[in-house]
């Protein structure tokens, strides 16, 4: 089986990159690929990087309420694009009525800040490693 | 699970081991020499707080950080401030107005008025103040990229309320190194943003002299991560690159150095920040006479707004949150902050609700006027281990400090992201300790509830219909406009901005012509350039 590999990114304008940063190295230390896009990526960049990585997962962070838009923009791309099985993951602040809309929609799960390490790194490790399999 | 006594508890936040007990052995010239390197308060080279009645003479400065949605709604979050006893104001702006966005652009719209106040045009500055007397009041604009501009629409604002330049008070961050570091809302190269800076200092200097037209910033890289000794050593880094810049446009170092501000977090070890920011002092006055040869004291004199730590807070168990913003105003107070920000118990969710931020100000009140902390000067001064702890700070500090003069300064090092990487590295640190309980969190990784979960109130819900009537608005303003006059302005702006004069007059002239935010960035962009940060790895 070949490592998981995961896209992350901050898209929007937000520029609260601290908790990706970390969740990037401990995924790198557990033995993941990661290709951490950076800040201010639009959706059409983020998808586009996760079909050229061949993504397993992609994961977002968004801690300026946001949210709502942002993910409704990145789902519209990922289905355009074709890959709608690539699950995306959100991180940030996201209030518990938005994190059920939001897996309502399609998203695969919600990581909102104060999640422990490990946990975070689990979740989005199982969804990669199902798909990498 | 015992609370225990690990190995980290044994040494400060930032990894200083800690002994059982301090004597005076302990200071590296004894008792006698600490009278020089600590002076008296209000003289060199002031250790001991930049003035000598300290909070006798004055209190601290109780300035809670705000803005949301539009200029009417931020506005009356500010009356609500004041008329609760805050003493000054602090303005949050939106990201489009951060990053010189109009709220109209596609970028922007899903961001309008939710992290701070949304700003189009010099009019929406004149809404965001209505009622409130600018010649009187001081406030705090957290603008970094944009500030010129935002300078710009805030004399703009002063002049419609016939408030003179020489009464205009408070302080713009400006410091666009430490949104590379570390808040990350730059737009332009280094090289270019640097020079903006210096254009609203410049401008500053002769124009506003009772406004702070920086405030030289640690916080956000303690934030990203960095510990305190970091902090200290990148914020002098930045200082030293700011001061060359301007002394290399020829302004006397005298003749802005004693209106630079400076910002440092204030998080909880209590003694390591306090140690922090005495130490801190002490390193500006010896950087301000040795390196660039200052005269007038002023010029040595660091004073400093001290923000709480958000990073500190937990979404788990929010009430907690009280108390650790308790200790690090008490923190703030006892190194003699100028001013203060009081983070709100539920700001791990959202922007602060209206219950919260009271609280936050009542922290700082009941501090202020019930402890009785605020009776001497510099209380903690002459204690063995917070001397021996400052000197600690200061000499680790300056060894940081000579890492990124060996890389070429702090503006060279930050081209190169690596202040970043050793931002990122620490706050993984500071997780993985986190994660194996050696670093504790009370009711996160030792006290926690039994389920382990967490519910997320929604304490701040953005009204939707901001965003389409401020874009509404500022459509119907620029309909309004004299073409004529705005496209002169408009054509000034770009010539002095690729010519290289200071770009604040041209700013101001279009300002008063109707430029919208957006449209003066464009400017800059076009000349400038956009910059992207180096991969961190």
């Amino acid at each position: 089986m070949r490592p998981p590999r995961i896209v992350l990114a901050k898209p929007g304008l937000d520029g609260h990159d601290r908790g990706i940063k970390v969740i990037a190295m401990a995924l790198r230390d557990a033995g993941a690929e990661v290709v951490y896009l950076g800040l201010r990526r639009t959706a059409a960049e983020i998808v586009q990087a996760a079909v050229e990585e061949d993504a397993d997962i992609i994961g977002v962070s968004i801690l300026s309420g946001a949210h709502g838009p942002l993910v409704m923009q990145l789902l519209a791309e990922r289905e355009s694009r074709g890959i709608s099985d690539v699950p995306l993951v959100i991180g940030g602040t996201i209030p518990d009525e938005d994190a059920t809309r939001l897996r309502e929609l399609g998203i695969a799960a919600v990581v909102p800040v104060g999640t422990p390490l490990d946990e975070a790194v689990g979740v989005l490790l199982d969804l990669a490693r199902g798909r990498a399999a | 699970m015992s609370a225990g006594t690990g190995e980290t508890d044994r040494r400060t936040d930032s990894g200083i081991p800690v002994s059982p007990v301090y004597t005076p052995a302990d200071l590296v010239d004894g008792t006698e020499g600490l009278e020089a390197r600590l002076g008296m308060p209000g003289e060199p080279p002031f250790t001991r707080g930049p003035y000598a009645s300290m909070y006798r003479g004055r209190l601290w400065t109780m300035r809670q950080f705000a803005g949301f949605g539009s200029p009417e709604e931020a506005n009356a979050r500010f009356r609500f401030l004041l008329e609760q006893g805050q003493t000054a104001l602090s303005v949050a702006f939106d990201l489009p107005t951060q990053l010189g966005y109009d709220s109209s652009h596609p970028i922007a719209r899903p961001e309008v008025g939710r992290v701070g106040v949304a700003i189009d045009t010099a009019d929406d500055m004149v809404d965001l103040f209505r009622g409130l007397e600018l010649s009187e009041i001081s406030v705090n604009f957290t603008i970094n990229a944009t500030a010129p501009i935002i300078l710009a629409a805030y004399v703009v604002a002063a002049e419609r309320q016939g408030a003179p330049y020489e009464d205009l008070s408070g302080t713009l961050q400006n410091d666009i190194l430490k949104e590379f570091l570390a808040r990350k809302t730059f737009i332009f190269p280094p090289g270019h943003s640097i020079r903006l800076a210096g254009d609203v200092i410049e401008f500053s200097s002769r124009h506003l002299p009772r406004f702070n037209p920086i405030s030289v910033t640690g916080y956000h890289a303690r934030e990203a991560g960095c510990d305190a000794v970091q902090e200290l050593g990148l914020t002098m880094a930045s200082a030293i690159a700011y001061s060359d810049a301007l002394v290399a446009r020829g302004l006397p170092f005298d003749g802005f150095a004693p209106r630079l501000s400076f910002h440092f977090a204030t998080t909880l070890d209590l003694f390591e920040e306090v140690a922090k920011l005495r130490a801190a002092r002490r390193l500006w006055y010896s950087i301000a006479t040795e390196r660039f040869g200052a005269r007038d004291p002023r010029s040595g004199r660091l004073r400093f707004f001290s923000g709480n730590s958000g990073t500190t807070l937990t979404a788990q168990q929010p009430l907690n949150n009280v108390i650790r913003s308790t200790l690090q105003c008490l923190g703030a107070v006892l190194a003699g902050a100028q001013s203060i920000h009081v983070m709100g118990y539920d700001e791990p969710f959202e922007i602060p609700s209206e219950e919260a931020v009271t609280l936050s100000l009542r922290t700082q009140q009941i501090i202020a006027l019930e402890s009785g902390v605020t009776r001497t000067a510099d209380p903690l001064a002459g204690s063995f281990f917070v001397e021996w702890l400052t000197d600690e700070l200061e000499s680790r500090a300056r060894t940081v400090l000579a890492t990124i003069e060996e890389e070429g300064g702090a503006i060279a090092a930050i081209e190169r992201g690596i202040p970043q990487r050793w931002i990122a590295e620490s706050a993984y640190r500071i997780e993985r300790e986190t994660a194996s309980r050696e670093r504790k969190k009370v009711g996160v990784n030792i006290y926690a509830e039994p389920d382990g979960t967490t519910s997320r109130p929604r304490p701040f819900e953005l009204d939707e219909g901001v965003i389409e009537r401020q874009i509404a608005r500022t459509e119907d303003r620029i309909a309004a406009r004299d073409a004529t006059s705005h496209g002169r302005a408009m054509g000034a702006l770009e010539r002095v901005t690729r010519h290289g004069d200071n770009v604040m007059p041209a700013l101001i002239e279009a300002t008063r012509a109707g430029a919208t935010v957006g449209e003066m960035t464009d400017v800059f962009r076009e000349a400038f350039g956009e910059f992207r940060e180096p991969a961190p790895w």
